[in-house]
């Protein structure tokens, strides 16, 4: 079966010169689905650590304390209005440069910190930020009514917090979230700009050597929408599971 | 209740309570209960990227004590070219955005046609350019593209920075299609059936009682947008375009120097940040007036 399917890449290839070479070329073909599932691994990483962030976040920007506040503020504002590119090559480049380096198992020199821990990072204060913003407008959604409801069955600040507040905010913010994890899938191709190994930096690889540019671009293209509409499917059954009768439409 | 505002409260009047709050907090709306609305400047930005600036430079001074030119020398030498760069990449951004409106706007309509076939063929083309990175879709122009063509003999060149900038304009195009499919939907039917019963013509309801009412409403998540692209003409230097990541990729290597390294990648944080920051914050200002009067 695959032996056929195979063959039928190749006649294609050599009758009308789509050359396909990931599905007949077993070598490339264990490159691409290394890449396309590192470009997985990456946007799942990166999503957790960014929601986790926005809800600290959002938890922080309703501190009494004036600078936390602000710090959060700034934080916010600072990431939303410099391009991705830039944030993560400052990372990468810049900081990365002042991190002591360690010895590795071969005895040698490397960077603490590596081009994919890098990549997490930068990717995930990038979502972060907007993931703050969200669950802001989430919290600020749910009634006070509610809130003093609570607070008068005895629940604690932090209790309010986790039992109360966050489980209705983050179903009110749910679109706007999935909208910007949808972003966030889409900003790890950036990753390729520091030789991260994800689909885009492999499928480069692949038309380097086999000079396929228009078909690896295509594919590309598709698999990325196919992603993205996993991620929108995934996100919208979500929605559906957890609505509440009479909240949130 | 306990209060979690530190604000002091400006009456004791128990009339007056349930709004003191509000009261305390001028005129925000009252959308939010606990969080006060922070009213951040450009400058608390600007403050905190200078720290950053400022600390890295001074750890780094400290490890090399006698270098030929200070940091501040090696500014006002590249400050021209960096900034010069930084122009081009704004030109790109309007000349994509420019591009990317009418396409879109186009897009937008066909999306809206009553005929099925174009109909489909603008909602696919719209969720495949919006789903699709931005880095892939300007890979696939850089790449796809010829670098010149001959119309009638005349050989026409086309230069690696246009071919960046339609790159840019596709997606573009299919985020405003978007936006203006949100903006169409939220005039309400009954201005449709008006029209039609005043014998307007499909277009003529679209290009003159419609669309122009749809603008006020596309402005906000339009200038949105605008910031994004401009963030994103970044992405250019990665297919070898001169723009302003590039110079300063270049400016490092020439000056071949370690401790630069922080303060110019800070610096190109900076221009980004000078530049869109306030698009984002009168962003915000629009969204709000229009909310009000909505």
């Amino acid at each position: 079966m695959l032996a056929q399917i195979s063959q039928w890449f190749i006649w294609l290839n050599q009758t009308t010169g789509i050359n396909l070479t990931i599905v007949y070329d077993s070598y490339d073909r264990g490159r691409m689905i290394d890449g396309f599932l590192n470009t997985i691994y990456l946007s799942l990483i990166c999503l957790v650590i960014s929601v986790i962030i926005g809800v600290i976040g959002a938890w922080l920007q309703r501190s009494s304390l004036k600078w936390t506040r602000r710090l959060v503020q700034g934080y916010i504002q600072l990431f939303r209005n410099t391009p991705p590119l830039v944030q993560l090559y400052f990372f990468y480049f810049a900081i990365g440069s002042l991190m002591p380096k360690i010895e590795n198992k071969y005895g040698i020199m490397q960077p603490i910190l590596s081009n994919w821990d890098w990549a997490i990072i930068s990717l995930s204060f990038f979502a972060g930020a907007f993931n703050v913003e969200i669950f802001r407008s989430g919290i600020e959604a749910v009634p006070k009514a509610t809130v003093e409801a609570a607070e008068s069955l005895g629940f604690n600040r932090l209790q309010v917090y986790l039992y109360v507040v966050l489980p209705l905010a983050f179903r009110v913010c749910l679109p706007a979230l999935s909208n910007n994890l949808v972003n966030l899938v889409k900003t790890t191709s950036l990753a390729y700009a520091i030789a991260v190994p994800e689909m885009l930096y492999v499928a480069n690889q692949i038309w380097s050597d086999n000079l396929n540019v228009p078909e690896m671009m295509t594919f590309l293209l598709f698999a990325y929408v196919f992603l993205v509409g996993i991620l929108v499917w995934a996100m919208n059954r979500l929605e559906r599971r957890l609505q509440l009768p009479g909240y949130g439409g | 209740m306990k209060s979690r505002n530190s604000v002091a409260k400006p009456t004791d009047l128990p009339v007056l309570m349930p709004i003191a709050e509000r009261l305390t907090r001028g005129r925000g709306i009252g959308l939010s209960y606990d969080i006060p609305r922070l009213q951040l400047r450009a400058w608390h930005g600007l403050f905190l990227l200078g720290v950053l600036v400022f600390f890295s430079a001074s750890a780094w001074a400290q490890q090399s004590p006698d270098h030929p030119a200070t940091l501040a020398q090696a500014f006002i030498r590249w400050m021209p070219l960096l900034l010069k760069a930084f122009v081009f990449n704004i030109v790109m951004s309007f000349l994509a955005m420019s591009l990317g409106t009418i396409a879109g706007v186009g897009l937008g309509v066909m999306q809206l046609s009553p005929t099925r076939p174009t109909h489909a063929v603008g909602w696919f083309v719209t969720q495949f350019f919006r789903n699709a990175p931005w880095l892939v879709l300007l890979f696939f122009c850089m790449f796809l593209l010829p670098f010149r063509f001959s119309v009638f003999g005349v050989t026409v060149p086309f230069p690696d920075w246009i071919k960046a900038t339609l790159g840019l304009a596709l997606p573009v195009m299919a985020n405003v299609a978007e936006i203006m499919r949100g903006a169409v939907a939220s005039i309400p039917s009954g201005q449709w059936e008006a029209a039609h019963s005043l014998a307007f013509s499909r277009r003529q309801i679209m290009f003159g009682i419609i669309l122009p009412q749809c603008i006020r409403r596309m402005l906000p998540p339009w200038m949105n947008l605008y910031a994004i692209l401009t963030m994103a003409t970044v992405l250019a230097s990665i297919v070898g375009v001169s723009e302003v990541m590039t110079q300063t990729q270049r400016v490092l290597s020439a000056e071949n120097r370690p401790e630069f390294i922080v303060p110019f990648y800070a610096f190109v944080l900076l221009l980004f940040f000078v530049y869109c920051y306030p698009i984002a914050r009168y962003t915000q200002k629009l969204e709000l007036r229009y909310a009000v009067r909505d």
